[in-house]
């Protein structure tokens, strides 16, 4: 089977995410990929080094720059002329580019993959994450999303892909890009950090936010993350939710803090190798699935914990 | 401008989903059953843009069995003008879903659908994409605010980075994010002058739409089980723990 791996990046630099689509990818058959941007040869040449990734399709065009589905889509479907799956790491711009292709392909996509069972059979996480479903498909292409905590990341050296310039129909006058807020922040990605520090609800404000956990994550050179509760209620930025509906991650360490382990929160995060819990109620759910549990209050032992790290 | 609201009867989000023991599935009987809440939220957003005058007319419309009734009624006594149940007792996959809507949207005109952007029991993440791609419409998806301005909509989006903003040409489809807004309570009121809407039966049929499906579900498991642990006794012991773990 021939697969084209969506590469994920910022016209300069290729995201960690796709590197877990590569190996799903991989599972299928041979990998190719797909680098649909402006001014991006760059993003092309650290693609090729890819292992595993045998030829790099380059699509520059500035009517690629942000990736809107409405442009890029067209140029995918096309190139699956030559392909039987298109693959594309779960996150927001795959999940927006990877149905339009489905459906211009008329095939039903796969969401969100855990695993690889077979060429046309995959295992993926339904209600929250609460069952595991063994689905097979009748179509004849495949639009796959990969969930990046269930596969190893490929590595970035090794590989000696060729890239091919290739062109699409460029901008389909639906949509165009006005602007982007993106946080910058020293701070390790939360889909790559090796441990994680989350806050809920019960931090109050975004000052006691800022006051209690990040001093603890600097400590730790954590990733910040946090619940829902936490989000809508403005303490830090959407990016930062942890769940069903946010982002999935699977660290060495996840430390919940006042954070009670609703079944969307753990469907982000259950995957995690060591869950720590601090929350002052004994009979918080999180409990039931935490690893080590402190019953405090956050406000005394978060600052503690940091003191004495 | 006329809205297409779409909205999915499925498990509450409150239930904590149970899997059969034969692994055919997961067990509904008897499990609370409401609107998807992404659904919720798109319903919500519509009212305001009719409460700002930006539409008219809002059409909610829902594809499942009789009882999407019950939601499609939620709808409209949350302030949807009429209802459309496509009713089905199979179970309908996304693609053919975004098949019914686009044929509805060709009957009915609407200058924007909103759909949630996921559906908590499949958690697809895919309707509103595929059914932009079907009417080769702009997409914004995964809301955080709209704005409708002449002949346009500007949508702040919530992507893995932050916040990104596009402007699409109208008629456009939407999907919602947690963040549009808080999606009110239908008052008692509102829910008996609800019955009294106007609900349209149809089935897949009527718009030509064969829902076979493409994916077939051999099992259904439930996930590796994590086990509770030990509840430390102080700050100290957490310490000694991480120093072990290496981490700190
Ligand atoms: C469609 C949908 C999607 C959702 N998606 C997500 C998602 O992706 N991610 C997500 O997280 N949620 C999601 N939710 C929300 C989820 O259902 C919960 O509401 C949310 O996770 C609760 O956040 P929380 O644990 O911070 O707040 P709460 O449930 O209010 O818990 C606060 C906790 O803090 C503890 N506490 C209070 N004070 C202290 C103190 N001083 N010291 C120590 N502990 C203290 C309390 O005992 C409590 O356990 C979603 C909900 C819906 C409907
Ligand atoms: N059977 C359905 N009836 C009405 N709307 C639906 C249906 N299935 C999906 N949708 C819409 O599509 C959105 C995304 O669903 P999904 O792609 O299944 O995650 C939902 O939030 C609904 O707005």
């Amino acid at each position: 089977m021939k697969t084209l791996v969506w590469v994920e990046h910022d016209n300069a630099q290729m995201k960690d995410a796709t590197l877990a689509a590569v190996t799903a990818a991989s599972k299928l058959g041979e990998v190719h990929a797909i680098v649909a941007g402006s001014g991006c040869q760059a993003v092309a040449d650290q693609a090729a080094k890819v292992a595993g990734i045998g030829k790099v399709h380059l699509a520059d065009d500035a009517a690629y720059a942000n990736a809107l589905p409405e442009n890029v889509a067209p140029l995918i479907a096309d190139l699956m002329g030559h392909h039987d799956a298109f693959v594309a790491p779960a996150t927001t711009t795959g999940k927006n580019i990877a149905p339009r292709v489905a459906a211009l392909l008329d095939v039903m996509q796969i969401s969100d993959i855990l695993s690889v069972e077979g060429d046309k059979t995959f295992t993926r996480p339904i209600y929250a994450g609460n069952a595991i479903a063994t689905v097979t498909t009748s179509d004849e292409k495949l639009v796959i999303t990969v969930r990046g905590t269930a596969f190893d990341k490929a590595a970035t050296e090794g590989g000696s892909g060729e890239v091919e310039a290739v062109s699409g129909s460029g901008d389909a006058g639906l949509s165009a890009f006005v602007s982007e807020e993106i946080a910058k922040s020293d701070r390790p990605e939360l889909t790559s950090a090796k441990i994680i520090v989350s806050g809920g609800r019960a931090l109050g404000s975004s000052e006691k936010f800022e006051e209690v956990i990040t001093p603890l994550a600097d400590k730790l050179g954590a990733g910040i993350g946090a619940s829902r509760a936490a989000v809508d209620a403005g303490y830090v930025p959407n990016d930062y939710q942890v769940g069903q509906t946010g982002k999935i991650v699977a660290p060495e360490v996840y430390i919940a803090i006042g954070i009670s382990g609703a079944i969307q929160h753990l469907a982000g995060m259950k995957d995690s190798k060591t869950i720590i819990a601090i929350n002052k109620d004994e009979d918080a759910p999180i409990f039931q699935i935490a690893d080590y549990g402190i019953v405090a209050d956050l406000f005394n032992a978060v600052p503690e914990l940091t003191g004495k790290l | 401008m006329k809205i297409l609201v779409p909205v999915k009867r499925v498990i509450d989000y409150n239930v904590k989903p149970r899997v059969k023991a034969d692994g055919s599935g997961v067990d509904l009987a008897n499990v609370k059953m409401s609107m998807n809440p992404f659904d919720e939220i798109s319903v919500e957003e519509a009212i305001r843009l009719k409460e700002a005058g930006k539409a008219e007319e809002i059409v909610a419309v829902s594809v499942g069995p009789a009882k999407a009734q019950e939601t499609l009624r939620t709808a409209l006594a949350m302030g949807a003008d009429r209802a459309i149940l496509v009713q089905t007792d199979d179970e309908v996959e996304p693609l053919a879903v975004a098949k019914i809507l686009k044929a509805i949207v060709e009957a009915e005109d609407p200058g924007l659908v909103i759909l949630g952007k996921q559906a908590i029991d499949d958690d697809s993440n895919q309707t509103g994409q595929m059914l932009a791609a079907l009417l080769g419409w702009g997409q914004g998806t995964f809301a955080n605010t709209v704005e409708v301005g002449d002949g346009t909509i500007d949508v702040k989006r919530e992507i893995d980075g932050g916040l990104q903003t596009v402007q699409l040409k109208l008629p456009a489809i939407v999907t919602t994010d947690l963040r549009l807004n808080e999606p009110r309570y239908a008052s008692l009121p509102n829910i008996m002058k609800a019955k009294s809407k106007p609900l349209d039966q149809k089935t897949p049929a009527d718009y030509g739409v064969d829902t076979a499906p493409r994916l077939t579900t051999s099992k259904v498991t439930e996930p590796p089980k994590r086990e509770a642990g030990e509840i430390l006794e102080d700050v100290d012991t957490l310490v000694a723990k991480l120093k072990e773990m290496g981490v700190a």
